[in-house]
């Protein structure tokens, strides 16, 4: 029996589709999961496992079970993998660069920026103020209303992420008012303006210190941060500043072959590192 | 100044291979000797090597191969649990399995799933990692028959699909991949079937390391520029693209097929110097995309940005800025999709970027055989607006551009503009865009890069928006389908046209299409067709944003 030619074409087709996934999809990959087997390779492949505490590759939490900073610990970037690195629940903010508007039950992206860093500046003694953040580590952001919708004198201003005493008292000659809860200022004709503020254009606190990274893992931070936490760790440890840089710079890689990407500073080896001594 | 030495080098790494490599993969999809697996495969297959097909056939055969690969997948995902290595996870649900099998097969490897929470091993390596190979391995067939058809004196025939698909596979995709699966594990990449390991941090609290066959999925994913990662966070993931050196590697996997099938087109119509006009186009809208993608990412514009201090939310401390955004610009101006910084928290216009990009069309350099196939459509149109100047009956490489051919090009340049656009505006018609995690002009680029990303079957994301909901999987899964299947069709039919013709001798109205002032024009034609298609979208999303 000779069959129709759109039959025995579909016929080639899941037969063509059935060899391929054995070659590709079983071979290939199988060849290469017992490549990983082999010495040198097997530690690797296995997930760059040290002793029972993590992975050199996946960073994590140094926080105590109400996720408070454990003092004598580097610390890692935020994170957004599930409740902080969790290798179960990878992923991002995906927050964008003018979410700056808390809505009742998510902080925009510059208040949580601005929270990370006054926080971050308490623990390490330094500054904590960024530009278009307030002093109590809330976005800047006024909503402001103009007589004629967008042009106009300005005849209205409220403080749109504070409820209590606004980060500044008049703006273009208005009082600013504090936000009432739930209220939402964009829809009733307010122009959401950030204010820039005087805080130094180069803060204390490291940008990797307040931005969460791509994957949830990140398991490096800046040589910047990690010298930020130098005095802390020295005064937990009773070890001298110099004795921690020392090892901070040991596990410190610089760009590989000169050019790529950016020095980083694995946290979970250094913290390793300062247990042992 | 590390980050523009980042970008030189992928410069003149991609210039250094593309003779070798191209000469290559010439001989891969001429060469008449089989070895044994190919033989093995055609007597598993049933078919006649030597049999050649004319478009109508090719295309059947494509769409056959297609058509069985998505329903072998579904079905796949649907009954993960009842196979090997599930890892415990249910069935995927019906309409992210229609995505995901569509996606795949697509070339696309839009998520809408996230994979350590979804897929266990087997649907990852058996399933997903297979379409990785074949959709790569289809593109490129396609664009080997288009070159076909110019380089045909008259027969009609454009080679033969299944031969192609084998070749293409056994002796481009697998050897490539497999040494870069091998330096991957070098570079820490984990390959093993563990469910995971479960360890204490130093803090006390348990985490839960995954494991599976990664490095072997990571490096077909970028060489077939499908982009589809093992885990969520793709190539950010420490174990997807553990070093810096790695992430170097993976862009350059991303565009060594892409930018080196050019020469492939020289070499079979017989001038190697229609091969360098060609990649001539391609490397002037690579480079300025990548420049200012990097530009705008260094300069950090907008107001969290300049809180911060740098635009660094989204992106990992060991690849830092210059070299994540020339990531987002390679995985954009290809089909891949992949990332390794997440594009939703870029800057305005670095954010813009990767979008227009994947609106120009994907042709600089392009998906596998995608981009080949995108570039010499525009070629065409750009011979025919040229002959439409002089008054001259238009041609390229010999063969006559007329009704039959324009109509075939249009309608191939008119199906992902529609898609984008109907598929946004249905978004937004329907409520649907309240998904998107931002608002305002911010959640228009969320939705606009959605349909932008599946019709040019990208697969990368404002990841911000939340797409899997039975409306937008199914949405996007259509906009995937048609995307890549449609043009497939009307390439082919135009391959079929051109290859029944004899070839016209070359006369003194002939326009060049090897000289500079073809490359130019063909980059004109690109950047003002799709500045005319899609600037009005681009004012209302990332463009009013970067000017709030």
């Amino acid at each position: 029996m000779r069959l129709p030619a759109w039959l025995s074409q579909h016929i080639a087709a899941l037969r063509a589709l059935l060899v391929m996934t054995v070659l590709l999809g079983l071979l290939y990959p199988l060849l290469f999961v017992a490549v990983g087997r082999i010495p040198g390779l097997s530690d690797k492949a296995g997930g760059s496992i040290v002793g029972t505490s993590g992975s050199r590759l996946i960073g994590q939490a140094f926080t105590d079970a109400d996720g408070n900073p454990v003092l004598k610990y580097f610390q890692s970037r935020p994170s957004k993998a599930g409740d902080g690195y969790d290798p179960t629940a990878t992923g991002a903010s995906n927050l964008g660069p003018e979410s700056v508007v808390d809505s009742p039950d998510a902080p925009s992206l510059l208040t949580q920026v601005c929270e990370r860093s006054l926080a971050v500046g308490k623990l390490e003694n330094v500054d904590g103020s960024r530009p278009y953040c307030t002093p109590d580590g809330v976005g800047a952001v006024l909503a402001v209303f103009y007589r004629d919708g967008l042009t106009g004198p300005v005849t209205r201003a409220v403080s749109v992420n504070q409820t209590g005493t606004p980060f500044i008292a008049t703006y273009e000659g208005v009082t600013v008012e504090s936000a009432q809860p739930g209220q939402d200022y964009q829809a009733l004709g307010g122009v959401i303006t950030p204010i820039r503020g005087d805080a130094p254009g180069k803060p204390a606190v490291p940008a990797d210190a307040v931005t969460t990274s791509g994957s949830g893992l990140d398991p490096d931070i800046s040589p910047a941060y990690a010298e930020l936490q130098v005095p802390r760790i020295a005064r937990e440890r009773g070890l001298t500043e110099d004795q921690v840089r020392k090892l901070v710079k040991e596990h410190t890689d610089g760009r590989a072959l000169g050019f790529l990407g950016e020095p980083a500073v694995n946290v979970l080896e250094l913290n390793l590192a300062l247990n042992g001594k | 100044m590390a980050g523009w030495l980042f970008v030189i080098t992928l410069v003149l790494a991609l210039v250094a291979v593309y003779r070798p490599f191209g000469d290559y993969m010439y001989r891969v999809v001429t060469g008449t000797r089989s070895n044994v697996v190919e033989r093995g495969v055609y007597r598993l297959v049933g078919v006649n090597p030597s049999a050649e097909q004319t478009w109508g056939v090719y295309a059947r055969s494509v769409l056959a191969f297609s058509a069985v690969s998505i329903l072998f997948l579904y079905a796949f995902l649907r009954l993960q649990d009842k196979l090997w290595l599930s890892l415990g996870f249910d069935p995927v649900t019906s309409h992210v399995a229609w995505n995901t099998a569509v996606s795949f097969v697509s070339n696309t490897n839009w998520q809408a799933y996230s994979g350590e929470s979804t897929m266990g091993h087997l649907a990852q390596m058996a399933g997903l990692a297979v379409q990785n190979f074949v959709s790569a391995a289809v593109g490129i067939a396609v664009a080997v028959a288009l070159i076909r058809g110019f380089a045909s004196r008259g027969s009609g025939e454009l080679g033969n699909f299944w031969v192609d698909l084998t070749r293409i596979t056994v002796r481009v995709l697998l050897p490539v991949a497999a040494l870069a699966t091998l330096i991957f594990m070098v570079g820490g990449m984990v390959q093993n079937l563990s469910g995971g390991t479960d360890v204490t941090t130093l803090t006390g609290a348990a985490q839960h390391i995954t494991g599976g066959p990664v490095a072997s999925q990571e490096a077909i994913k970028l060489l077939g520029t499908n982009g589809g990662g093992f885990y969520n966070a793709n190539s950010a993931h420490p174990f997807e693209n553990p070093t810096t050196w790695t992430n170097w590697i993976q862009i350059f996997l991303i565009l060594l097929i892409p930018f080196s099938l050019p020469r492939v087109f020289g070499r079979m119509v017989g001038q190697n110097r229609q091969g360098y006009a060609i990649v001539a186009v391609m490397a002037v809208l690579a480079i300025a995309s990548t420049a200012l993608t990097i530009g705008f990412e260094l300069h950090g514009a907008g107001t969290v940005p300049q809180a911060v201090g740098a635009a660094m939310e989204g992106k990992e401390t060991r690849f830092g800025i210059p070299d994540s955004a020339t990531f987002a610009a390679a995985t954009t101006l290809t089909s891949t999709g992949a990332v390794n910084s997440f594009h939703d928290s870029y800057t305005a216009l670095g954010g813009m970027m990767p979008m227009v990009n994947m609106m120009l069309g994907e042709v600089a350099p392009g998906g596998t055989g995608s981009g080949l196939y995108g570039l010499l459509i525009l070629a065409v149109i750009t011979v025919f607006v040229a002959g439409l100047m002089v008054g001259r009956t238009p041609e390229y490489l010999g063969k006559k551009i007329g009704a039959r051919e324009m109509k075939l090009a249009s309608s191939y340049f008119l199906i992902t503009p529609a898609l984008v656009l109907i598929g946004t505006a249905a978004a937004f018609a329907n409520g649907h865009n309240s998904t998107a995690l931002n608002v305002g002009p911010h959640g228009l680029s969320e939705v606009l890069y959605a349909f932008t990303s599946a019709s040019n079957n990208n697969g990368s994301a404002f990841a911000g928006i939340t797409v899997n909901t039975p409306w937008w999987d199914t949405a996007l899964g259509l906009a995937m389908l048609l995307g890549r299947f449609l043009p497939i069709v009307l390439v082919l039919a135009l391959a079929g046209s051109l290859a029944r013709q004899k070839v016209t001798p070359e006369s003194e109205g002939t326009l060049p299409t090897h000289q500079p002032l073809f490359v130019g024009l063909v980059v004109g034609v690109t950047v003002v067709l799709v500045a005319l298609t899609f600037l009005p979208a681009l004012a209302l999303g990332p463009i009013a944003e970067g000017l709030s």
